[in-house]
């Protein structure tokens, strides 16, 4: 199986033999060709980022900063004043945090067209322990404005969303994982539309909203369900975290008055809240539950293994999305005693 | 090529009527950043009256030189040396820090004429200018870049961070000042974190450096000259200011880092340059 895309060739065994960051590298050389305004920039993650690859192709237009991540974003947006487009990339925690006030106040403030690739998203460093897990980037960035915030589910995802990134006018912040996380999609061939959510699975009893490496874990767990208990959950994969696809929340609001979220991030400010912000403005009842990392700093551990420590892999969905059906909830039609 | 007299004087008058719409506009806005805007207004002179490649009626020219403020808190200099060099009107200064004003202490370059690039942050215009800078040669553009740089700004990590960058790319179309007007919010620089010896580091970190005496225009233009006929890297012009330069009860005085002026205040400051004059 594989699927054309703008000159773009792209098999289910290059997905799955390939990382988030490889596919990431390959998609931005390709673009590279086409786009002579694409400049890449890294600092001393050109090879763990993997936009060496697109180094390599156009030593003319890649740049390392060394180990100066705020520099790194301060010439991002000269350049990008300038017109070109740049393409930056370093590990999320530090894209986030050491470069915070770079990217809000040079980037964002100034509304530039600099496209942030975050890589080793959430705890997906696992062993590198919690200087090198980013777990608060989603609720620091979300609050940037003029910054379109992505988190793909899978290697194809990340793909499409780096193409589309072109498309938006100013700067966008796409997290990443390290690679490794498992494939959701079986081909490219689905509508990717930045802001606006893909539906999993269709569902009825509860919807689950998630994104990233979850994606993944919530397809199985709703599988599960759906099999062995005749439970039906809608699987929402909201990998546009701002601008958040409110009326897709409202829908699950409304058909399955039960919602959970699923993220590899604190829940303090991630996905989450993203999304909590809008079943309460919506005014109407609704069972709801944000589960991610809690509010604490990360343990050291295999990638896996902490997903499953902190229940986000397909047991702990199981568990949560069992919990939340069981919750006594008043589930009648009448909406007006709630608002 | 050295100034002619008739330059050195125009360049003196213009920087005098600078330093003079400073004073008002630091008035009618209930305070600036006064002193500051005062010791560098002499570069921004130079740069914009007969250095810039610039074209105030397309501000947005793609092939104008650069210039970027990283000490952004001197906004009130820079707006009003823009005004005089004509991307707006003079009676635009009347409105500088009022609610919803295009002109405020740091000038957002979206919002006002002729500003390149928004700072404010300290550290942060630098990296910027190294930005443009590479931009041009990634473009294949001839445009050049100017920075000036705070002393007190130089204490901030990310200043040294793009230095090293400047150096490696051989940046010989960036060209940073430091205002080196020796003082900062909390008194002098040497009192507060020693920058000292601060030609030494620049040299260290690859720049090649002229240091001058930052309000002389004939020091002035021939470091700029050196800097536009250097190929081989950026250069730093360390030019030695003084802060609050024209207004006397102001000069090297760091709490007229930022102040306002009225009444008697103002009447002795309006004095004090037409004395310069």
């Amino acid at each position: 199986m594989s699927t054309t895309e703008g000159g773009l060739t792209w098999t289910v065994y290059d997905a799955d033999k390939l990382t988030q960051r490889e596919i990431y590298g390959l998609v931005l050389t390709e673009l590279g060709e086409r786009h002579p305004e694409i400049v890449g920039l890294s600092a001393d993650l050109a090879k763990s980022t993997k936009i060496g690859t697109f180094g390599e192709r156009f030593p003319e237009r890649f740049f390392n900063f060394g180990i100066a991540e705020q520099n790194l974003f301060g010439v991002a947006a000269g350049m990008a004043k300038a017109g070109l487009v740049p393409f930056v990339s370093t590990f999320s925690s530090f894209a986030s945090m050491r470069a915070c006030e770079f990217l809000r106040t040079d980037v964002c403030y100034q509304n530039l067209n600099v496209k942030v690739i975050a890589t080793h998203g959430g705890t997906s460093f696992g062993s590198a322990g919690a200087t090198h897990h980013s777990t608060e980037d989603l609720s620091i960035v979300r609050a940037f404005a003029n910054l379109t915030v992505i988190v793909p589910a899978d290697g194809i995802e990340a793909a499409k969303a780096v193409r589309a990134c072109m498309e938006v006018p100013g700067p966008v912040y796409i997290r990443i994982g390290r690679g490794f996380e498992p494939r959701v999609y079986d081909s490219e061939d689905y509508p990717f539309e930045i802001g606006n959510a893909v539906e999993m699975c269709p569902g009825t009893d509860i919807t689950v909203i998630c994104c990233g490496p979850v994606v993944y874990h919530a397809v199985q767990a709703a599988k599960i369900l759906r099999e062995e208990q005749g439970v039906s959950v809608r699987v929402l994969n909201m990998h546009t975290i701002k601008p958040i696809d409110e009326a897709a929340i409202l829908r699950a609001v409304a058909d399955t008055r039960r919602i959970v979220t699923f993220e590899d991030h604190s829940v303090v400010g991630g996905l989450g809240t993203a999304v909590a912000d809008v079943v309460a403005a919506s005014g109407k009842g609704c069972a709801f539950e944000k589960a991610g990392i809690p509010d604490e700093f990360s343990m050291h551990g295999y990638p896996e293994d902490l997903m499953h420590h902190y229940k986000i892999d397909t047991d702990g969905i199981l568990e949560k999305i069992g919990e939340v059906l069981g919750r006594d909830f008043e589930a009648d039609e009448d909406w007006e005693d709630e608002v | 090529m050295p100034l002619r007299p008739e330059e050195r004087t125009r360049l003196k008058q213009i920087a005098l009527e600078i330093r003079q719409q400073i004073v008002e506009v630091t008035a009618w806005s209930g305070g600036a950043h006064i002193g500051g805007a005062l010791s560098m207004a002499d570069i921004l002179t130079i740069l914009y009256f007969n250095y810039l490649n610039i074209d105030p009626a397309r501000p947005d020219w793609p092939d104008r030189d650069r210039f970027v403020l990283s000490k952004g808190h001197g906004g009130v200099g820079h707006a009003v040396t823009l005004a005089h060099r004509g991307y707006f009107p003079k009676e635009d200064l009347r409105e500088f820090n009022a609610t919803g004003s295009k002109l405020g202490m740091h000038l957002d370059s979206s919002k006002a004429a002729g500003v390149d690039v928004s700072t404010g942050s300290m550290g942060h215009g630098l990296s910027q200018a190294v930005g443009l800078a590479l931009a041009a040669r990634v473009l294949k553009k001839p445009w050049r870049t100017y920075c000036i740089v705070g002393d007190g700004e130089s204490n901030e990590g990310s200043i040294w961070e793009a230095a090293m960058a400047a150096h490696h790319y051989k940046l010989a179309n960036l060209t940073a000042f430091c205002d080196r007007n020796h003082m900062m919010i909390d008194g002098l620089t040497e009192d507060v974190m020693s920058l000292e010896p601060l030609a030494a580091k620049w040299t260290a970190f690859g720049w090649q450096v002229r240091s001058v005496n930052g309000h002389d225009f004939d020091e002035l233009a021939g470091a700029i000259e050196f800097a536009r006929a250097n190929g081989d890297g950026p250069v730093m012009i360390i030019a030695d200011t003084v802060k609050g330069k024209g207004v006397d009860f102001m000069e090297n005085d760091p709490a007229w880092h930022y102040g306002g002026l009225g009444g008697e205040l103002l009447a002795k400051a309006r004095a004090s340059l037409e004395r310069m004059a």
